[in-house]
């Protein structure tokens, strides 16, 4: 018997229909994402049942971390130039366009106002060094927590405030906070928290 | 076939016949190149979003004249947080120099919990919501009225009021964790208020060993 002639094929596999695919998947996410964005400090935010979804844009966030220490930021970049300039103005500080567009670069930040100009002409390394967080300052006398706040809030009313606390903060801070925020009648706020499932049986 | 061709063009001679080259290209460096983007894609961004609680806080206006809206003590909770998660509370306050009953409790949802007392003193609300809720499930109530319902039945003017007093040494998980229950057992009235020095006193009192 003859054997049957088994026609060669070639290995090669049309990958067209997989590109295809690739970049689907790639719009998808190109589409659909919001880069982390990166925080000074890390924080272990408590859990909740409440299943608010935080909205996506005119927020500004208030991370405190559990050593007390507060860091303040907005999302658009505009805004945080703007208020860098008038929180600068509100302490007699002039800030360089080029100092500004330096901070818009900054996602959050927690530096007092009087060393903001060095913090500034550090180099990006620099910047996430320990000893470049300092935390904004909460005391009653400079205000300058409240300061930042409110400038924001000139800025763009539209804004929402939300504050975002690792769990071991002691109370102290975050009642210091709070009241801050009472004083220039900032009454509602959201808490960041991730979900917990519970049952209330 | 082929040997007609190879004939007519050997005819003319000289023109060389253009190399067919194939359309295809291959596609395997682009793929590479899709799937690469794709994981740098997933690996930055954050798909879940975090939640929030919303509260609304009483500015320093209405905290000023607090007496007009004093609570009635015979439907006032009070919470206390103290250090190292404990938390005590007690019903009512303290009238004529009489502690009220300090009851030590804690976060879970066992017998000696916070949310089982929770539960008991507004059981009233408690059972109006969950048929609410049941009645929403089986369709009977539209979003609308469910929101307007809920309200109404959280509002209710026999639910108790909660005082939430956090001391100094808690933290803030603690306070998460009370305002969670209150969301949990459909409490509308609460708030956060200043502990006072006599609070404090009254931990001391009643729990030595936990100062």
């Amino acid at each position: 018997m003859p054997k049957v002639k088994v026609p060669r094929k070639s290995t090669a596999v049309d990958m067209t229909a997989m590109c295809d695919v690739a970049f689907l998947l790639l719009n998808f996410f190109i589409m659909t994402s919001n880069f982390v964005a990166k925080e000074p400090i890390v924080v272990a935010i408590p859990s909740s049942v409440s299943e608010i979804k935080i909205p996506e844009r005119n927020i500004m966030t208030v991370l405190i971390d559990k050593d007390g220490k507060v860091f303040f930021g907005v999302d658009t970049q505009q805004d945080r130039k703007d208020i860098l300039e008038n929180v600068g103005k509100a302490y007699s500080i002039e800030f360089t366009p080029k100092e500004l567009i330096e901070y818009s670069k900054l996602n959050m930040s927690g530096v007092p106002i009087d060393k903001m100009k060095g913090f500034l002409a550090l180099s990006n390394d620099e910047k996430d060094s320990e000893g470049a967080k300092m935390g904004i300052p909460t005391d009653s006398i400079t205000k300058q927590f409240a300061t930042w706040v409110k400038t924001a809030r000139q800025i763009n009313p539209e804004l929402r405030l939300a504050i975002k606390a690792d769990s071991n903060t002691p109370y102290k801070v975050v009642k210091r906070v709070m009241g801050s925020l009472q004083d220039i009648k900032e009454n509602r706020y959201n808490l960041i928290t991730s979900l917990k499932k519970v049952s209330t049986k | 076939m082929a040997e007609m061709i190879v004939a007519d063009k050997g005819g003319k001679g000289g023109k060389p016949k253009p190399k067919k080259h194939t359309t295809r290209v291959d596609l395997t460096p682009m793929v590479d190149l899709g799937f690469l983007l794709i994981t740098f894609f997933m690996l930055t961004t954050s798909l879940l979003k975090p939640q929030t609680m919303e509260l609304t806080v009483p500015s320093k206006d209405d905290v000023a004249d607090a007496d007009a809206n004093k609570v009635k003590a015979s439907q006032a909770i009070t919470i206390l947080l103290g250090k190292n998660d404990q938390v005590y509370y007690f019903f009512g306050a303290a009238e004529n120099g009489v502690d009220p009953e300090l009851i030590k409790s804690n976060y879970s949802s066992d017998e000696k919990g916070l949310r089982k007392m929770l539960m008991t003193k507004n059981a009233e609300v408690m059972n109006n919501v969950n048929q609410l809720r049941i009645d929403k499930a089986n369709r009977k109530v539209n979003e609308e009225q469910f929101k307007a319902k809920l309200s109404e039945f959280k509002s209710a003017k026999s639910a108790p009021t909660v005082m939430i007093k956090a001391t100094d040494e808690s933290n803030y998980k603690n306070l998460v964790d009370v305002l969670d229950e209150m969301n949990i057992c459909n409490y509308s009235r609460y708030a956060i208020v200043d502990i006072t020095p006599d609070d404090i006193a009254l931990i001391g009192r009643k729990f030595p060993q936990d100062k």
